[in-house]
This record gives C-alpha cells, sequence and structure tokens, in this order.
C-alpha cells in the first residue's frame, strides 16, 4: 500500500480524516486543560499563602 | 479494612498516589491506542460493504461506549458520596462530567461523519441517535448544574442526584437498536454468542476500547486532583505543597 493510497482512504478520505482530528482535538484537550488547571491552582494557592503570612 | 478504604479515601493520600499512577496510565494508553491505530488503519482490510469508511468506526465505537461506561461511573461514585459523604467519590463523580460529555460528542460527531457517506445522511431523528444526544445534553447539565452553585457539597449532592436520574437513559441507548426499528445498525460485538466481526477488524476495536478506558482513567485522575487542590486549599498540606512549586 503506497502513502497515497493510505491518505485516500478508497475515496472516504474527508471522513475518516476528519474523524480521527476531531478524536484527537479533543483527545488532547482533555489532558492539557486539567493539566494548565493543576499548575494554575498551584500558583495561585502559593501566592494567596505568602499574602497571609505577610498580614496575618 | 475500613480503615485502607480511609486512607485511600483521604484527599491528601489519593493526590500522591493518583501523581504516581498518572505518567503509568500515559504510557499505557498510548502504547494501546498506537498498536490500535496501526492495525485499525494499516493492518485491517478494507470492508466488503463500506470500503474504507468503516475505519471510523475504532474511534465512534470505543467512544460510545465510554460515554455510557464514564456515565454509569458518574453515577455510581455520585450514590456514594450522597450515602456515606465521601469527598473523593464527589470529585470523581464531577470529574468524570467532562471527560463523558467529550467522549458523547465525538461519537455523534464521528457518527455523523460515518453515517453521510453510509446513510446518506449526517443525522436522522432516530432512536439510537437522539438519545445518544439526550445523553450529551444530561452531561452538559451536570456540569452546568455543578458549577451554578457555590457551595461544592451542596453542588455535589445536588448533581449526583441529577445524574442518578438520568442513568434511566443508559439501557434506552443500549436496547435501542432491538426495541426500535433504527438506521442504526445493530451490536457486532456484545451480543450473545461469537461476535459477528472480523477477527481483523475485532482486534484493533479492543485494542482502542482498551485505550480509550485507560485514557478515561487518566483524565479522571487528572481532573481529580484539581478538584482536590481547589476544595482544600485552605488546609496547612495543599498549602505546603504549593510553595514547595
Amino acid at each position: 500500500m503506497s502513502l497515497n493510497e493510505f491518505l485516500h482512504m478508497g475515496g472516504y478520505a474527508f471522513y475518516v480524516w476528519t474523524s480521527y482530528g476531531i478524536a484527537l482535538i479533543i483527545l488532547l484537550a482533555n489532558i492539557l486543560l486539567p493539566a494548565r488547571q493543576r499548575r494554575k491552582l498551584l500558583t495561585d494557592i502559593a501566592r494567596s499563602a505568602r499574602r497571609a503570612r505577610r498580614n496575618p | 479494612m475500613m480503615q485502607f478504604f480511609h486512607k485511600m479515601a483521604s484527599p491528601r493520600y489519593f493526590y500522591g498516589l493518583a501523581g504516581r499512577l498518572i505518567p503509568w496510565l500515559g504510557a499505557a494508553c498510548l502504547l494501546f491506542m498506537l498498536a490500535g491505530l496501526y492495525y485499525g488503519l494499516i493492518e485491517a482490510p478494507p470492508d466488503y460493504q463500506q470500503g474504507d469508511s468503516y475505519r471510523i468506526m475504532f474511534i465512534h465505537v470505543p467512544a460510545a461506549w465510554m460515554s455510557m461506561f464514564v456515565y454509569v461511573v458518574m453515577a455510581g461514585a455520585g450514590l456514594i458520596g450522597l450515602v456515606w459523604h465521601i469527598k473523593l467519590a464527589e470529585m470523581i463523580a464531577i470529574s468524570s462530567a467532562t471527560i463523558g460529555a467529550s467522549f458523547t460528542f465525538l461519537a455523534l460527531v464521528t457518527g455523523s461523519l460515518w453515517g453521510k457517506p453510509m446513510w446518506g445522511t449526517w443525522w436522522v431523528w432516530d432512536a439510537r441517535l437522539t438519545s445518544e444526544l439526550i445523553l450529551l445534553f444530561l452531561y452538559l447539565g451536570v456540569i452546568a448544574l455543578y458549577n451554578a452553585i457555590d457551595d461544592k457539597r451542596t453542588a455535589a449532592r445536588s448533581t449526583a442526584i441529577l445524574a442518578l436520574v438520568g442513568v434511566v437513559n443508559i439501557p434506552i441507548i443500549h436496547f435501542s437498536v432491538e426495541w426500535w426499528n433504527t438506521l442504526h445498525q445493530g451490536s457486532t460485538v456484545t451480543k450473545l454468542g461469537a461476535p459477528s466481526i472480523d477477527i481483523s477488524m475485532l482486534i484493533p476495536l479492543l485494542l482502542m476500547a482498551v485505550a480509550f478506558k485507560l485514557y478515561y482513567a487518566l483524565v479522571v485522575l487528572m481532573r481529580a486532583r484539581c478538584e482536590v487542590l481547589e476544595r482544600e486549599r485552605n488546609t496547612q498540606w495543599v498549602r505546603e505543597l504549593a510553595e514547595q512549586k
């Protein structure tokens, strides 16, 4: 099977690759968003903890 | 035994344990997914009726299975949180909602992209498609309700009840292709007797199904860790943890 044939998907390239593309985007977003949220929460909590210590 | 469960369910212990599990789950998920993609897109032959379009199945079917599985886990965790007031169960329940909604959306979109070339339409209001759409609305309702209530304990209890009521939809989705005449085909794997799907297509399907399960475990732990930080942000250990970073 050549690369061209593989990408062509027997004429269904649009449907097959759009499906896999959307799946990739959704799966990646669900990993990246909580990872970013955790980093943000940790900096946030650290900042308010420092503030609380300065002005008790 | 009860002591063991108590220790497991303490947010602090869970946070550390989940942190250690996440890299392993990620690696295992990636491995199964790559194997599934290889066998599904390269090794498996084209279908004798549907040509190459059937390869959408390797995403569509695991996503649809997970959309129901995650819902049952969410409702079950919600019930445990309601009855025994276990905070961790509440966190698992709400963490599942976004992932479940993602899987449901993915199942609907890939189904549409598969329906257009095979059925000639993007969408029909038949029983299977409509009940899956209702599942998406249930997930969105759970997420919206949780975010609408400021007190997290109250929010968790309310969403658990909503999720439990919605469980009635799960058997409807599963049996919709048998109870009603629908355009959607019947099951070829989870029926009594031997699966009627060819082994060369069954192997990548099962590999992808395992990959999606591992993916759910991975993401639910990541999200639940955020919930722990958010809810325990005023405790000593969370403050110390945040300041170490």
